[in-house]
């Protein structure tokens, strides 16, 4: 199915909530609602003319202008076709719900998300820090971040 | 010829201090521990396979620190990780040494600028005796750094008390 | 109720007890063990928490990040596009040509730009060579890991003369910063098309002495035949990729199935695990699928080698690399499976964020799946077939 087919599809089955897009970009994407990521997750997965079950990849975004974003990548093993997802929250009250119930695979990249931009995942099973350490002060990379002086004693910048 | 092939030429005894006793037996026998962190274990287990072969210097690989004489941090120290290595150094029974394997464990490496995770060097967390450079130094490099340990341990005395960190 | 596949049901009554030979039951208790940082056996610096009855695994959870190296920051503050790549390289440094050829083909997806067909070539070379290189260290430190010593030192010595044609070509054995946006650093030197011929013919006997000595084994496919398997359904839901994909039976392989470069013009076979020695998707699957692609990637080499056409590799290479806005993800199959990049630019000469999409990171979320109900030992087997760099996992 092309981008418009699948823009089409998500428009007629949540309206309004999927209804921006950029569908002439290098890789066109749409644009859902922070609080409907599983519900529409859920149906990209199990509708039989759209079948995405490989979610190639989960990112946090920080846009510098007061927003977060998650963008999702899909790709459905059957059909052969992509789609790009975009959720935005605002920095100071980041919430996106947590599609680790659809894709099995989002459980990690979630908490990835979550230490890097401070996003936090409603309904997440397990949402701590993945990969920095559970005491760290800050989610890097966030564009304001301030590399701390000193970490339990020892020196941070060079 | 080896030391021992010189000395037994002639007779089964020979006469030499404590000290050079000692120490040939130490530097001849540095247990490593397998500590190898990023990609310079990658290089460090190539040293130990049949091309470099390390262990001709006597330089044998074991699980454990207790068992062994020299920790070579191969790769990056991170700030979690950072914890850990102080833990087994202090494992670890004296006389021990410590080679700073490659640019990251020297001094941050590449990771230096940026690098909010990355201790940027290893001896803030503990001494370092030996520094071998490189981005991964090649297993040539590492076997000089063992070399350049054997002449430290060569010239050690019984005399002076041991430094502890 | 414990479902394990070592032990005979009768032994363990129920969760907590198990009966003895004398006919008595005892309680057991569950322990909770630490495989640690530092551990021979996990090939880096990954923690392990085990929740273990007896010796079977109830639970297993994994620590990551002792390693993490804040690579999307670097990237982030790098003044140009093509100082991006060293970082990339050591991401996952025993493929290091991957690495830099998804990244470099992000770039150029962003940039629309095309590069010489001599530039194609020379990439697929090297990045097939670097595949046998790095299954090479997967298959040998796989087999240390079972307790064979000997398949390790073979493998080294193959992939010795690998890195002296990596050498050859750009001075470093490990990483390389070969790879540029829009062509290759340096062309291929002299005799280079001659060397890797005679690396081709000097390897193809090594693998068949490989597979008698470790592969049908009769040990080696106790420990591995029937553990650790992982159900397709699964596996595409933690969308695992590479030999973990192909291992349970999933027919997909992106240099075929979402081309990229030229690899519609050789001739060669995606393998796929077949259950040959226990089920579909268990530990020998994987492990043969890796075997068996270190051939088919010598029969790519050898074609590329023998038709790689003339040409200026530099010559589309850009002086300043200035995308337009946007954002691209570019997926290459790497030799632990899917690897992709995700860029976004705003316009300027650095990259606005770079998020890279490890195969290692996702194909360890589905470790916790697999591992339960094996023993601890079984757990070590499993850790190997993933195949995982911790460099990667953490970046």
């Amino acid at each position: 199915m092309t981008p418009q087919e699948i823009h089409e599809t998500l428009k007629g089955k949540f309206g309004e909530a999927a209804v921006e897009a950029k569908l002439d970009a290098l890789q066109p994407w749409i644009r859902i609602p922070p609080n409907k990521t599983r519900t529409i997750g859920a149906f990209l997965r199990d509708d039989p003319s759209l079948q995405f079950d490989f979610m190639m990849c989960l990112s946090g975004v920080d846009y510098n202008d007061g927003n977060l974003g998650v963008v999702y990548h899909l790709f459905s093993m059957i059909h052969k076709h992509k789609v790009v997802l975009r959720a935005n929250c605002p920095k100071d009250n980041p919430h996106v719900q947590s599609v680790s119930e659809v894709w099995g695979t989002a459980n990690w990249h979630e908490r990835e998300a979550f230490d890097m931009f401070g996003i936090q995942f409603d309904e997440h099973p397990d949402l701590r820090r993945i990969l920095c350490p559970d005491d760290y002060p800050g989610y890097p990379l966030r564009k304001d971040f301030k590399v701390p002086e000193f970490y339990n004693g020892m020196k941070v910048p060079y | 010829m080896g030391l021992l092939d010189y000395k037994f030429e002639n007779s089964n005894v020979f006469i030499t201090s404590l000290e050079n006793l000692l120490n040939w037996a130490r530097l001849s026998s540095l247990f490593q521990m397998q500590f190898g962190l990023a990609c310079c274990a990658i290089e460090m287990m190539a040293a130990s396979a049949s091309n470099f072969d390390i262990m001709r210097f006597g330089v044998i690989p074991r699980a454990t620190p207790r068992q062994t004489d020299v920790m070579i941090v191969a790769g990056t120290v991170t700030l979690k990780m950072a914890s850990r290595i102080k833990r087994l150094y202090d494992q670890m029974a004296e006389p021990r040494y410590v080679i700073s394997m490659g640019s990251c464990s020297n001094c941050g490496g590449p990771y230096w600028e940026h690098g909010y995770h990355v201790l940027k060097g290893v001896d803030r967390v503990i001494p370092v005796d030996v520094y071998v450079p490189g981005c991964p130094p090649r297993p040539e490099a590492l076997l000089e750094g063992i070399m350049k340990l054997q002449e430290k341990v060569r010239k050690e005395s019984l005399a002076k008390k041991k430094q502890t960190a | 109720m414990i479902e394990s596949k070592v032990l005979p049901t009768d032994y363990v009554t129920e969760p907590g007890r198990i009966r003895t030979s004398t006919g008595k039951t005892l309680k057991t208790d569950e322990m909770i063990i630490n495989m640690g940082p530092q551990h021979p056996s996990t090939h880096g610096v990954l923690r392990l928490e085990i929740v273990v009855d007896g010796e079977i695994v109830v639970d297993v959870i994994p620590h990551i990040g002792y390693l993490h190296r804040c690579f999307e920051k670097h990237a982030e503050h790098m003044t140009n596009y093509q100082q991006v790549i060293p970082y990339a390289d050591r991401m996952d440094y025993l493929t290091s040509m991957n690495n830099d050829w998804a990244y470099s083909l992000a770039v150029e997806r962003l940039l629309k730009l095309e590069v010489p067909p001599r530039v194609e070539y020379i990439r697929v070379i090297m990045a097939e060579l670097q595949r046998i290189a790095s299954h090479l260290i997967a298959v040998g430190t796989f087999g240390i890991d079972m307790g064979a010593f000997t398949p390790f030192l073979w493998c080294f010595r193959d992939r010795e003369r690998i890195l002296d044609l990596f050498e050859m070509t750009c001075g470093a054995r490990l990483l390389y910063n070969y790879i540029w946006v829009g062509g290759v650093s340096h062309d291929l030197p002299a005799r280079f098309v001659e060397k890797a011929k005679d690396f081709c013919r000097y390897f193809k006997p090594n693998i068949v002495e490989l597979n008698n000595l470790l592969t049908f084994n009769e040990i080696f496919i106790k420990r591995t035949a029937d553990v650790g398997v992982l159900p397709k359904d699964v596996a595409i839901n933690y969308a695992c990729s590479g030999p973990m994909l192909r291992g349970s039976g999933v027919n997909w392989d992106l240099r075929r199935d979402d081309p990229y470069s030229i690899y519609n013009k050789f001739e060669w076979e995606v393998q796929v695990g077949k259950g040959e020695m226990g089920k579909v998707g268990d530990v020998w699957d994987r492990y043969i699928v890796k075997v068996r692609e270190m051939e088919q990637s010598v029969k790519i080499v050898e074609q590329a080698l023998a038709s790689i056409p003339e040409g200026n590799v530099q010559a589309a290479i850009p002086k300043r690399i200035r995308p337009e806005h946007g954002e691209a993800y570019v997926r290459t199959e790497s030799a632990r499976g899917e690897l992709g990049f995700y860029i976004i630019s705003d316009g300027s000469t650095s990259p606005y964020r770079v998020k890279a999409r490890s195969p290692a990171f996702v194909n360890l979320s589905v470790l916790p799946e697999i591992a339960r109900g094996c023993m601890i030992a079984d757990l070590v087997a499993i850790v190997g077939s993933t195949d995982i760099v911790l460099g990667e996992v953490d970046r």
